[in-house]
C-alpha cells in the first residue's frame, strides 16, 4: 500500500511498509541456504510420495507397508530365536532348569510370556489376587509344584470346558445340598479350627461331624486337601477365597470354581516349557 | 516525543562484515603457535597411545567405550555409574577457567579455546593459498578469474581435509583408533560412525572456516559472563591510551606514541579496534600487541603501547601521565606509576580454595572408590509372600558389580532380625550353609535371594536388612541394605 519503498537508515535495507508501534519490518530476502533447503525438501517430498504410501488409498511404488515391515522383522527375529526355541521344545522343563545355558534363557522368555499371558490373573510377580487367583510364588499348590505338575496345569488348564483333561473337580454348593446355614456356620468354625483360627470351640466341635460326613472325601480328614482332585488344603494359612468366617461360609454354601484356559492350544510347547521353568522359580517350586 | 538528549545506543542490527586478518609475527604469536602445536598434537596423538590392560580389554590409553559402557583413562577404568568423576573433572575445568580468567583475563579464549586454535590453523592455510590480507581483499573485490577460482578450490579442499582429520580423530576417542580408521577407510564402519564423522567434519569446516569470530561474538555464552571473573587486577589486552593519545602522524609534533597506522586493527581476528577500550568481541589473543610492538620497534620507540595490563595499572599510569605533554617524560612517569601484578586477592584466594576443595573431594572419592559393590533391590510385586505355615517370605534381586577383572567367590551373610532364613537361588552353599556368590569379572552378576521369616518371628510392617559379602578371610568386601516387609499386625 505504501506509495514508494522506504529504506531503513541503519541497515540500508528496504522495509515492507508495515509498521507496529514505530517498529518497521525489514524486507530482507530469505537466506539462500534456507531457500535451497526448502526446495530440496519439496523435491524429497515428491520422490517420497511416489515411493511410499503417503496419500489415502494410494500405495507407494515400493509396496512398503508398516505391517509388512513388522512381519518381516518378526520373521527375522523368529529365525534368530529358532535354534534356542528348538532346544526348549525338545527338553523337559526339569532338564531346561538344570542346564546352565538354557535356564537363564527360559527364565527370560518365561517372564515375558508370563507378563503377556498370565499376569492378568496371577499378578505381575505371580502373587495371585483375591477371589480365586492363586499365588504362584508361595509354597502351596493346588495341583502340585513339581515341573511336571506345573507343566500339566499350564497345558490343560482348569475347569475350562474346552479341554476334557482339564484340572479340577467341582465342589458342591452345600446350601443346595441339604445343609442349613447354622450347620454351614458350624462347619466354617471347624474349618477355621484346622489352622488354629477358630473363635467358637463348641461350634467347631459340632462342625467336626458335618466335616467328616461331607468334606473329608475331597479335603481329607485333617483338611490336608488333595492335589489329584485339586481340593485345597484347609489346614494352612493360605486361602484362595478369603480365610475369614464369612468368606468360608460363602464358599461352603455356594461353592467356588476358578477356571483357567488350556494353554496347549494357545502357546507353543517351547513357551509352555519356559513358563514352567519361570513359575517354578518364582519361589515355590518343588522337586 | 522521544527524549533527544539521551545518547542513542549502538544499533542492535549489524550486517556481517568479512574480516581479513593480516599475518603478524612476535612474542605472542610465537606462544600462540606453540600452544596450537601442543594442543593439536595432543588431540591427534592421544587416541593412538596404547596401554596394555590384558587380554580381552581395549588397549587404548584414552577411550570412552560407549558400546561396552566403560571409560578408560590410562590406569583408570570407570563405569557409567561413576560418571560423577567426569562431572567433577568438568567442575574442576570450570573453576580453573574462572581462576585463570581472574588472573590473566581471556587466556582461554585467546590461546586455548578449540574455536581459536582451529580458526588460527584455518587462517594459516588461507594465507598460504590465497595470500595475506591485502592480496585476499584485492582478489575478493576483483572480478572472477581462473586464478581466484583455483585458489578457492584449493583452500576449501585443504580445509575439508583438516576438518575430516578433526572429525575422524574425535571418533577415535570413542572407538579403538586403528580399528575404526581401517573400518572407515574400507567402508566397514557403522552408519553412526560415519554420521558423527561427517557431523564433526562439517562443524569444524563451518565454525573454523566461516563462522570464526561470530562464534565468539554471538554464539558463545562465555564472553557474556566472563566479565564477572575480571576485576581491576586482571591482565587484559589494553591500549595504553595515556601514552598513545593524541594519535597522529609521526612527522607532526604534539602527538602521542600512536601513529594511527592501523596495524592493531588489521591483525585483529575479530576485526575490532583495541584502542576503543575493553570490548565484548576482544578474545584477548594479543596479536595487536605483536603488531604494535613491531611498529614501535621500527620507530625506535619503546614497545608495549598495546600490552597485557591491568586496569588498575592503567588508571595509575593515566593519573601519573596526565601532567605531562606527549614525550619521553610522560612515558616514563606513566610506566613508573605501575604496580607489581597483584595476584593474591580475595577473588583468587576464593577460586584457589574452591579448586582445592574440589580436587580433594575428587581425589578422596577416587581413592575410596569401591571396586566391588552389592546392591539389594527388594522385589515389589509382591512385596511379600505368605507361606502355608503362616511365615512371610521376601524376595530380593542382588546385583554384585565387580569392577576388577579377577575371578572371586564371596559368602553372603544376612544382618537383620534374628531367625531370618536366607536362600539364594541357583548358587552353591558353603559348609555353614551360607550362599556363595560368584562375582562376574568386569561385570554385574545378578542373583535372586529369598529371605523367610518363620511364623514365630513377628516382623511388624518392616525391618531393616543388610546383606554382607564376605571374602575368603571373612572380611566384609561389600554390603547392601534393604528392608524386609511383612503385614502390619
Amino acid at each position: 500500500m505504501a506509495a514508494k519503498p522506504e529504506t531503513d537508515a541503519v541497515s540500508g535495507v528496504v522495509t515492507t511498509g508495515h509498521e507496529w508501534d514505530g517498529i518497521k519490518e525489514l524486507d530482507n530476502p530469505m537466506p539462500s541456504w534456507w531457500i535451497y533447503t526448502f526446495y530440496a525438501c519439496i523435491a524429497f517430498a515428491a520422490v517420497w510420495v511416489v515411493l511410499y504410501p503417503s496419500l489415502p488409498f494410494v500405495r507407494g511404488v515400493l509396496g512398503y507397508t508398516a505391517r509388512k515391515d513388522f512381519a518381516g522383522t518378526m520373521e527375522v527375529q523368529q529365525a534368530r530365536a529358532e535354534p534356542m526355541l528348538a532346544r526348549m521344545r525338545a527338553a523337559t522343563p526339569a532338564a531346561i532348569a538344570a542346564d546352565p545355558e538354557l535356564r537363564p534363557y527360559a527364565l527370560a522368555g518365561g517372564r515375558i510370556a508370563f507378563a503377556t499371558n498370565c499376569a492378568g490373573c496371577h499378578g505381575s510377580g505371580g502373587q495371585g489376587a483375591p477371589g480365586g487367583f492363586p499365588s504362584l510364588a508361595d509354597d502351596d499348590w493346588l495341583y502340585g509344584g513339581t515341573f511336571d505338575a506345573i507343566h500339566t496345569t499350564i497345558s490343560v488348564g482348569v475347569r475350562n470346558g474346552e479341554n476334557p483333561d482339564a484340572r479340577g473337580v467341582q465342589m458342591p454348593a452345600f446350601a443346595a445340598a441339604g445343609l442349613n446355614m447354622t450347620q454351614i456356620g458350624d462347619l466354617a468354625e471347624h474349618v477355621l479350627s484346622l489352622s488354629g483360627g477358630a473363635t467358637d470351640p463348641a461350634a467347631a466341635t459340632r462342625g467336626a461331624a458335618l466335616f467328616a460326613e461331607n468334606c473329608v472325601v475331597c479335603h481329607g480328614e485333617r483338611g490336608e486337601g488333595s492335589r489329584e482332585l485339586g481340593s485345597p488344603r484347609l489346614n494352612d494359612h493360605i486361602w484362595l477365597y478369603g480365610g475369614d468366617k464369612a468368606s468360608i461360609i460363602r464358599t461352603t454354601a455356594y461353592a467356588r470354581a476358578g477356571v483357567m484356559p488350556t494353554w496347549a492350544s494357545r502357546l507353543d510347547p517351547a513357551t509352555i516349557n519356559m513358563l514352567t521353568v519361570y513359575v517354578h522359580a518364582l519361589g515355590g517350586g518343588e522337586q | 516525543m522521544p527524549d533527544t538528549n539521551v545518547p542513542s545506543p549502538p544499533p542492535l542490527y549489524a550486517p556481517h562484515r568479512k574480516i581479513y586478518p593480516r599475518a603478524v609475527a612476535g612474542r605472542v604469536r610465537s606462544v600462540k603457535w606453540a600452544v596450537l602445536a601442543v594442543l593439536l598434537g595432543l588431540y591427534y596423538i592421544v587416541p593412538w597411545l596404547r596401554w596394555d590392560r590384558g587380554p580381552g580389554v581395549p588397549d587404548q590409553a584414552v577411550l570412552a567405550d560407549i558400546g561396552n559402557a566403560r571409560l578408560f583413562f590410562f590406569w583408570i577404568e570407570l563405569w557409567p555409574q561413576e560418571i560423577y568423576f567426569l562431572t567433577g573433572f568438568l567442575i574442576l575445568g570450570a573453576i580453573g577457567l574462572f581462576a585463570a580468567t581472574s588472573l590473566f583475563g581471556r587466556v582461554w579464549c585467546g590461546f586455548t579455546c578449540p574455536q581459536t586454535v582451529w580458526t588460527d590453523l584455518f587462517m594459516w592455510v588461507e594465507r598460504r593459498i590465497e595470500g595475506d590480507r591485502n592480496a585476499r581483499m584485492k582478489r575478493d573485490a576483483g572480478s572472477p578469474s581462473r586464478d581466484r577460482t583455483l585458489r578457492r578450490i584449493a583452500k576449501h579442499a585443504a580445509w575439508i581435509v583438516i576438518a575430516a582429520a578433526t572429525g575422524g580423530a574425535w571418533i577415535m576417542y570413542f572407538q579403538d583408533a586403528p580399528t575404526v580408521l581401517w573400518q572407515m577407510v574400507t567402508g566397514a564402519a557403522s552408519v553412526q560412525t560415519y554420521f558423527f564423522f561427517a557431523l564433526f567434519t562439517l562443524t569444524t569446516y563451518v565454525l573454523a572456516g566461516f563462522a570464526r569470530e561470530q562464534v565468539c561474538t554471538y554464539m558463545c555464552p562465555w564472553p557474556r559472563f566472563q566479565g564477572a571473573m575480571l576485576d581491576q587486577d586482571s591482565l587484559v589486552v589494553t591500549y595504553r591510551e595515556w601514552r598513545g593519545e593524541p594519535r597522529g602522524k609521526l612527522k607532526e609534533a604534539g602527538h602521542g606514541d600512536c601513529v594511527d597506522c592501523g596495524a592493531c586493527v588489521h591483525v585483529c581476528p575479530t576485526g575490532i579496534d583495541i584502542r576503543d577500550g575493553q570490548q565484548l568481541e576482544c578474545i584477548g589473543c594479543g596479536l595487536c600487541i605483536d603488531a604494535c610492538d613491531e611498529v614501535m620497534g621500527k620507530l625506535h620507540r619503546p614497545q608495549g603501547l598495546v600490552a597485557f595490563e591491568t586496569l588498575a595499572n592503567l588508571a595509575a599510569s593515566t593519573a601519573a601521565a596526565a601532567r605531562f605533554a606527549p614525550g619521553p617524560e610522560r612515558r616514563e612517569a606513566g610506566m613508573a606509576a605501575r604496580r607489581r601484578l597483584h595476584m593474591i586477592r580475595p577473588r583468587t584466594l576464593m577460586y584457589a580454595g574452591v579448586l582445592s576443595v574440589v580436587v580433594a573431594a575428587m581425589l578422596g572419592a577416587f581413592l575410596l572408590r569401591d571396586t566391588l559393590t552389592l546392591t539389594a533391590l527388594a522385589e515389589r510385586a509382591p512385596p511379600y509372600v505368605r507361606l502355608s505355615d503362616g511365615g512371610i517370605r521376601n524376595a530380593y534381586t542382588l546385583k554384585l558389580a565387580d569392577k576388577t577383572r579377577n575371578e572371586g567367590n564371596y559368602t553372603l551373610s544376612l544382618d537383620g532380625p534374628p531367625g531370618l532364613q536366607l536362600v539364594v537361588q541357583d548358587v552353591a552353599t558353603d559348609a555353614a550353609g551360607r550362599p556363595v556368590l560368584p562375582a562376574r569379572p568386569d561385570g554385574v552378576a545378578t542373583f535372586r535371594a529369598l529371605v523367610t521369616a518363620g511364623p514365630e518371628l513377628a516382623v511388624d510392617g518392616r525391618a531393616r536388612l543388610r546383606f554382607r559379602l564376605l571374602d575368603d578371610q571373612g572380611r566384609v568386601a561389600a554390603s547392601g541394605s534393604s528392608v524386609f516387609v511383612g503385614p502390619h499386625r
